[in-house]
C-alpha cells in the first residue's frame, strides 16, 4: 500500500493532465467566442479536432529529416513528463523528487528548443520567422521564469515543487513582496510560452503575425495532433503551476484518503475552470503587441522576478 | 612506479613524438603514426590520471634535475592535476582518433604534425608543474606550440593577423603569471609551490596576485575583455587543434587560475569573489551574444567557449566567496559545478569543432549562409553535433543541464552570505547566466538549423557526402559520454570529491549510493534531480504516443512539396538565413552590448542596381582597450622615430647620462 498510493496518484495525475488539457483550450475559445458575441465552438471540439487529425495522412514535405518526424512526439513527451511533476491536485507525487522546479523548467526548454528546429528543418521561411521569433521571446522569457523559480525557491527553501506548494499552502506566507512581483512575471512568462493574445495569437493564420503558428506550419495529420496536444499540455501545465503556487488550498496531502482526493480533483477542476476565463476575458480585453514590443513586455516579467530574488536576498539580513 | 613519473615520461613520449614528426613529416603514413602514437599515449595519460582521481590517491612528487642549477624542476600531481590530467588525456585521445581521418585531409602536414604532440606534452607538463620555474616554461611551451598550429595555414591573411594577436596576447599573460609568482614566492624568492602555499601574505599583495592571475590564466581561459585573440586564434587552427585549444587548452588555463587562488594564495578574501562572480557572469553574456550573431561556424564555437569560460569563472567565484565565509558545504558544492562545467565542456566542445571539422571537410565551407540540408548527407555527424548542441544548450537529461543544475543550486545558498555586495551582485550575476543560458539554446538552434536542416544553399553543401569512420568515431565517443555524464551526474560528482575535499575543504554528500542515481545537493527536502529518470520516462511516453498513434489512428506517410504561398520551387536563398535568425536578438540586445548598426541601400523605384543590407558589430572590448593601446603604442613609437637620426655624439651623450642616472639611484637607494 505503500508504494501503490503513490503511485496511482502520480498515474492519476498523468492520465488527468492529458484529458483535461484539450478541454481547457476548448473552454478559453468558448469563453472568447461569447465574449465577442459568437457562440463558439463546442467544448469536446478540440478532441474531435485531434481525433480527426490523427487519423489523416500524414503529408511531409519532400526535405523533410526524420528529425521532423521524431520531434512532434519528443515535444509531446518532454511536455507531458513536466506536467506531470506539478501537483495538481495531490502532492504525493512519485516521482516528484526526480525533477524539481528548474528541472521543470528546462524540460520546457528541451521541447522548444526541438520545435524551434523543426520550423527549421524544411527550409522555407515561415518556419523560419517562427523560430527566430520564438527563441528571442525564449532568451528573455526563460531568465525571468528561473529568477520567479529562484525567489520562490528562497521563500520555501526547497526548489521540490511539492515543498513549495506546502509552503504556500502554509500560514507561515502572508503577503509578501517578492512573491507578488514573482505572480505577475509568471503571468506574462505564461502569456508568452503559451502563445497567447498580447505576445501570439493562437488563432491567426496570417503569416507575419504569428509566430508559434508559423513554426509549425508544415505539420500535418498525426504530428499535427501530438504538437497540438502538447501546446494544450502546456497551458494546462503553466495554470496548474499556476494553480499550485498560488492557489494552494485544497490540495490533498499525501496520507489523505480516497474522498479527500476526489474533493481536491473537484477544485482543481473548479481552479481551471477560474484559470481558463480568465484567461479568455484577458485575451479579448487586450490588443495582439507588434513583434518588437514583446521584449518589453518580457522585460517587464524579467525586472520584477530580478527585484523580487533581490529584495529576498537583501530582506534574510534585515 | 609513481603516478607522476608515468605522466612525465608519457610527456616525454609525446615530445619525442614531436620531434620524430618534425623529421618524418613528409613520409608516407607520416599522419597515422604521429597520431597513432599520440592516441595511445593520451589515452595512457587518461587512464594513470584517472585511476590517481578515482581512487583519491596521495599526492606524488618527484624532483627532476633540469632547468635551473641546484634548484631543479618539482612535480607533483594530486588530486586537482589528476583531474586535469585526465581531462586533457580525454581530449587528447579524442582529438587524435579524430585526426586519424581528417589529417588526411591537410595540405601541409609538416606544418601541423610535429606541433600537436608537443602541444598536448606541453600541456601536461603544466599541469605536473609544482613550481614556477617548471610552470611557466611549460606555460610558454603550451602557447608557442599553440600559436605555431594558429598560424599552420598561414597563406591566408586572416590566419596571419590571429596569430600576431595570439602570441602578444600569450606573451601579455605569461608576463602576468611571472608578477604573480613574483609576489607570491615574496623576499625570500623561493619558487616552490609548497614554500608558497606555507607563506603568509596580507590583502593587498593577495589583491595583486588575483589580478595578475586573472590578467594571466584569465587571458589564456577568454575572460572578457581579454578573449579578444580567442575568436580569431581558436578557429584559425585545424578543427582537431580548435578542439584542443577550446575544449582543453581553455581548462588548462582555468587549472593555473585555481592553482593559483584557490591553492598557493592561502585564505581567501571575500572581496576576492566579487570580479570572479561579475566578470564571469558579464562574459557569459557577451560571449553567447557574440555566438549568436557570428556567420562562421567555427567562430561562433569559439565564442560559445568565451560563454563557458564565463560561467566556470563565475561558480569559482561563488565557490571563493563561500569559502571565505566557512560555508563550507556550499563552497564544495559551487566547487563541484565550477569542475563539473569544465568536464562537460571539454566533452561537448571538442566534439562541436570535430562536427564544424567534418562540416569542412565535406563541403570545404565554414560560412553558415553556405551550408544547409546536412542532416541528409551526413546523417550520423548531424546526430552527434545534435547531440552535443542540445548538452551545450543545458536541455536534460544531458550533461550540461546536471551542471548548470548545480550552480544554480549553489546561487540558491548565497542569501547567507553576510556581505552585501554579494547579497545584491549574485542575483543579478544568476539572472545573466540564466539570460546566457537561454541566448545559448538560441544560438545551437541557429547553428543547427542553418547548418544542417533546411535546404542547401550551395552547390558544396548540396553534394557533401558523411566523413570517415575514425570521425564518426571520435564524435558518436563523445556524444555518448554527454548522454552518460548526463544521466549519471552522481558518478561524476563523486569523481571530483577529492579535489574539491583539497580545495574548499570538504565535499559534497555522497552521491553514487543513492537509490535511482538521484543527485542530492544539500539535503532531500531541497532539492534533488535525477537525470536517468527524466531520460527514462521522456523516452517512455514519446515512444508509447508513437505507438498509439500508429496502432490506433494513421501510419500514412505522404510525400509532397513544401508549402510556398503558390511557388513551387522557392529558391535556397528564400529560407531563414543565419542573420535573418538572429535578427530579432540583434535588435533586442544587440544595439546595445554589440553596437550594432544597420545600413539599407534601397534603390530609387526604376534603378536598376542591386538594393543592399549591411550590419556591422563592434566589439566594445577593442575599441574602448585594444584599439587605444595600439594606438599609444603608435603615437609613442611615432615620437621616438626621431631618435633613429642622431649623430655618434648624441648617442654617446645618452650613454652617459643613463650612466649617471644608473649611479644616482644606487646612492638614493643605498
Amino acid at each position: 500500500m505503500d508504494l501503490i498510493a503513490p503511485l496511482m496518484v502520480q498515474g492519476l495525475q498523468m492520465a488527468l493532465v492529458l484529458a483535461l488539457a484539450p478541454a481547457l483550450t476548448g473552454l478559453t475559445r468558448i469563453v472568447k467566442a461569447r465574449l465577442v458575441g459568437r457562440r463558439g465552438p463546442p467544448l469536446l471540439q478540440p478532441y474531435r479536432d485531434l481525433i480527426r487529425l490523427a487519423r489523416k495522412d500524414v503529408v511531409l514535405a519532400d526535405n523533410a529529416s526524420w528529425l521532423f518526424r521524431v520531434i512532434p512526439y519528443m515535444v509531446f513527451a518532454a511536455t507531458w513528463v513536466a506536467a506531470a511533476l506539478v501537483p495538481t491536485f495531490a502532492k504525493g507525487l512519485h516521482f516528484s523528487w526526480s525533477a524539481d522546479l528548474i528541472a521543470i523548467v528546462a524540460l520546457l526548454g528541451s521541447a522548444r528548443f526541438f520545435q524551434a528546429l523543426a520550423g527549421m528543418d524544411v527550409g522555407t521561411a515561415f518556419g523560419g520567422i517562427g523560430s527566430s521569433r520564438e527563441m528571442m521571446f525564449a532568451a528573455l522569457a526563460e531568465p525571468a521564469m528561473l529568477l520567479m523559480v529562484f525567489s520562490l525557491a528562497l521563500s520555501a527553501g526547497s526548489t521540490q515543487l511539492s515543498t513549495v506548494a506546502e509552503f504556500m499552502g502554509g500560514s507561515a506566507v502572508g503577503l509578501r513582496v517578492s512573491i507578488a512581483m514573482g505572480l505577475i512575471a509568471l503571468v506574462i512568462v505564461a502569456l508568452a510560452e503559451n502563445a497567447r493574445v498580447p505576445v501570439d495569437n493562437p488563432a491567426t493564420h496570417l503569416e507575419l503575425t504569428m509566430v508559434h503558428e508559423a513554426m509549425v506550419l508544415e505539420y500535418s495529420g498525426r504530428h499535427l495532433a501530438m504538437i497540438e496536444l502538447a501546446a494544450s499540455l502546456k497551458l494546462v501545465l503553466y495554470m496548474s503551476l499556476i494553480a499550485c503556487i498560488f492557489l494552494p488550498w485544497g490540495i490533498a496531502g499525501e496520507g489523505d484518503g480516497v474522498i479527500a482526493h476526489g474533493a481536491a480533483i473537484m477544485l482543481y477542476l473548479a481552479k481551471l475552470v477560474v484559470g481558463g476565463a480568465a484567461l479568455g476575458f484577458f485575451e479579448t480585453s487586450i490588443a495582439k503587441m507588434r513583434v518588437f514590443r514583446v521584449p518589453d513586455f518580457l522585460g517587464v516579467a524579467l525586472m520584477l522576478s530580478l527585484l523580487g530574488t533581490l529584495l529576498l536576498f537583501v530582506s534574510r539580513s534585515l | 612506479m609513481s603516478p607522476v613519473v608515468l605522466l612525465l615520461m608519457a610527456s616525454a613520449a609525446q615530445i619525442a613524438v614531436a620531434v620524430a614528426a618534425a623529421f618524418g613529416a613528409r613520409l608516407r603514413g607520416a599522419g597515422v603514426a604521429v597520431y597513432g602514437a599520440s592516441l595511445a599515449i593520451s589515452a595512457f595519460v587518461f587512464v594513470v590520471s584517472l585511476v590517481h582521481l578515482v581512487t583519491a590517491a596521495a599526492p606524488a612528487g618527484v624532483t627532476l634535475p633540469l632547468g635551473l642549477p641546484w634548484i631543479g624542476a618539482h612535480f607533483r600531481l594530486d588530486a586537482l592535476s589528476a583531474l586535469f590530467a585526465a581531462l586533457v588525456g580525454l581530449g587528447a585521445s579524442a582529438a587524435n582518433l579524430y585526426a586519424l581521418g581528417y589529417g588526411r585531409h591537410e595540405a601541409t602536414p609538416e606544418r601541423v604534425l610535429p606541433f600537436v604532440p608537443a602541444f598536448l606534452g606541453a600541456m601536461t607538463l603544466v599541469i605536473l608543474a609544482d613550481d614556477a620555474f617548471a610552470f611557466l616554461v611549460s606555460w610558454e611551451f603550451m602557447s608557442l606550440a599553440s600559436w605555431a598550429l594558429v598560424i599552420a595555414h598561414h597563406h591566408d591573411e586572416a590566419n596571419r593577423r590571429a596569430g600576431f594577436v595570439y602570441v602578444a596576447m600569450a606573451g601579455f599573460g605569461t608576463l602576468a603569471l611571472l608578477f604573480a609568482f613574483g609576489l607570491l614566492a615574496g623576499v625570500n624568492g623561493d619558487y616552490a609551490f609548497s614554500a608558497m602555499r606555507e607563506a603568509a601574505r596580507g590583502p593587498t599583495v593577495s589583491a595583486f596576485v588575483l589580478a595578475l592571475a586573472l590578467l594571466g590564466a584569465g587571458s589564456k581561459a577568454g575572460l572578457a575583455p581579454l578573449h579578444v585573440w580567442l575568436p580569431l586564434a581558436h578557429p584559425a587552427a585545424p578543427s582537431h587543434v580548435s578542439a584542443l585549444m577550446s575544449g582543453v587548452m581553455t581548462k588548462v588555463a582555468v587549472y593555473g587560475f585555481i592553482r593559483i587562488v584557490f591553492d598557493l594564495s592561502g585564505a581567501p578574501y571575500w572581496w576576492t569573489a566579487l570580479p570572479l562572480i561579475l566578470g564571469g557572469a558579464a562574459t557569459a553574456v557577451i560571449g553567447i551574444l557574440w555566438a549568436t550573431m557570428e556567420r562562421d561556424m567555427k567562430r561562433a564555437l569559439a565564442w560559445s567557449t568565451i560563454e563557458n569560460i564565463g560561467v566556470i569563472f563565475a561558480a569559482l567565484g561563488l565557490a571563493l566567496a563561500f569559502r571565505a565565509n566557512g560555508m563550507l558545504p556550499a563552497a564544495a558544492l559551487a566547487l563541484t559545478a565550477a569542475l563539473f562545467h569544465a568536464v562537460n565542456h571539454t566533452v561537448f566542445k571538442s566534439l562541436l569543432f570535430f562536427g564544424a571539422g567534418a562540416v569542412l571537410t565535406a563541403t570545404g565551407e565554414r560560412d553558415l549562409e553556405k551550408l544547409g540540408g546536412l542532416i541528409h548527407r551526413m546523417p550520423r555527424t548531424a546526430f552527434a553535433v545534435l547531440v552535443a548542441s542540445a548538452a551545450i544548450s543545458a536541455l536534460p537529461p544531458l550533461n550540461g543541464f546536471a551542471s548548470e543544475w548545480l550552480l544554480f543550486q549553489a546561487i540558491l545558498q548565497s542569501p547567507d552570505l553576510p556581505q552585501w555586495a554579494l547579497k545584491i551582485f549574485v542575483p543579478a550575476a544568476g539572472g545573466m547566466l540564466a539570460l546566457a543560458a537561454a541566448l545559448a539554446a538560441a544560438a545551437f538552434v541557429r547553428l543547427y538549423g542553418v547548418g544542417f536542416l533546411g535546404r542547401p544553399r550551395s552547390e558544396a553543401a548540396a553534394k557533401a557526402t558523411e566523413v570517415d569512420r575514425f570521425m564518426q568515431a571520435a564524435m558518436l565517443g563523445l556524444a555518448l559520454l554527454c548522454l552518460l555524464f548526463g544521466i549519471f551526474p552522481g558518478y561524476v560528482i563523486d569523481a571530483l570529491a577529492p579535489v574539491v575535499r583539497d580545495l574548499a575543504g570538504t565535499t559534497m554528500p555522497g552521491q553514487s549510493w543513492r537509490e535511482w542515481f538521484t543527485i542530492v545537493p544539500v539535503s532531500e527536502g531541497r532539492s534533488s534531480y535525477n537525470g536517468l529518470l527524466v531520460f527514462v520516462f521522456v523516452l517512455m511516453s514519446g515512444s508509447m504516443a508513437a505507438w498509439v498513434v500508429h496502432r490506433a489512428a494513421s501510419r500514412v506517410v505522404r510525400r509532397s512539396i513544401a508549402w510556398g504561398c503558390g511557388f513551387d520551387e522557392p529558391a535556397p536563398a528564400a529560407q531563414y538565413s543565419a542573420s535573418s535568425f538572429a535578427q530579432p536578438l540583434r535588435r533586442v540586445f544587440g544595439t546595445l552590448l554589440l553596437a550594432a548598426t544597420e545600413k539599407v541601400d534601397m534603390p530609387q523605384p526604376g534603378d536598376m542596381r542591386p538594393a543592399g543590407h549591411a550590419v556591422t558589430l563592434t566589439d566594445h572590448a577593442w575599441t574602448a582597450i585594444y584599439g587605444r593601446i595600439a594606438g599609444a603604442i603608435d603615437a609613442i613609437a611615432g615620437r621616438l622615430n626621431r631618435l633613429q637620426f642622431l649623430t655618434i655624439r648624441q648617442y654617446l651623450s645618452f650613454v652617459f647620462m643613463l650612466l649617471i642616472l644608473l649611479l644616482l639611484a644606487l646612492v638614493l637607494w643605498t
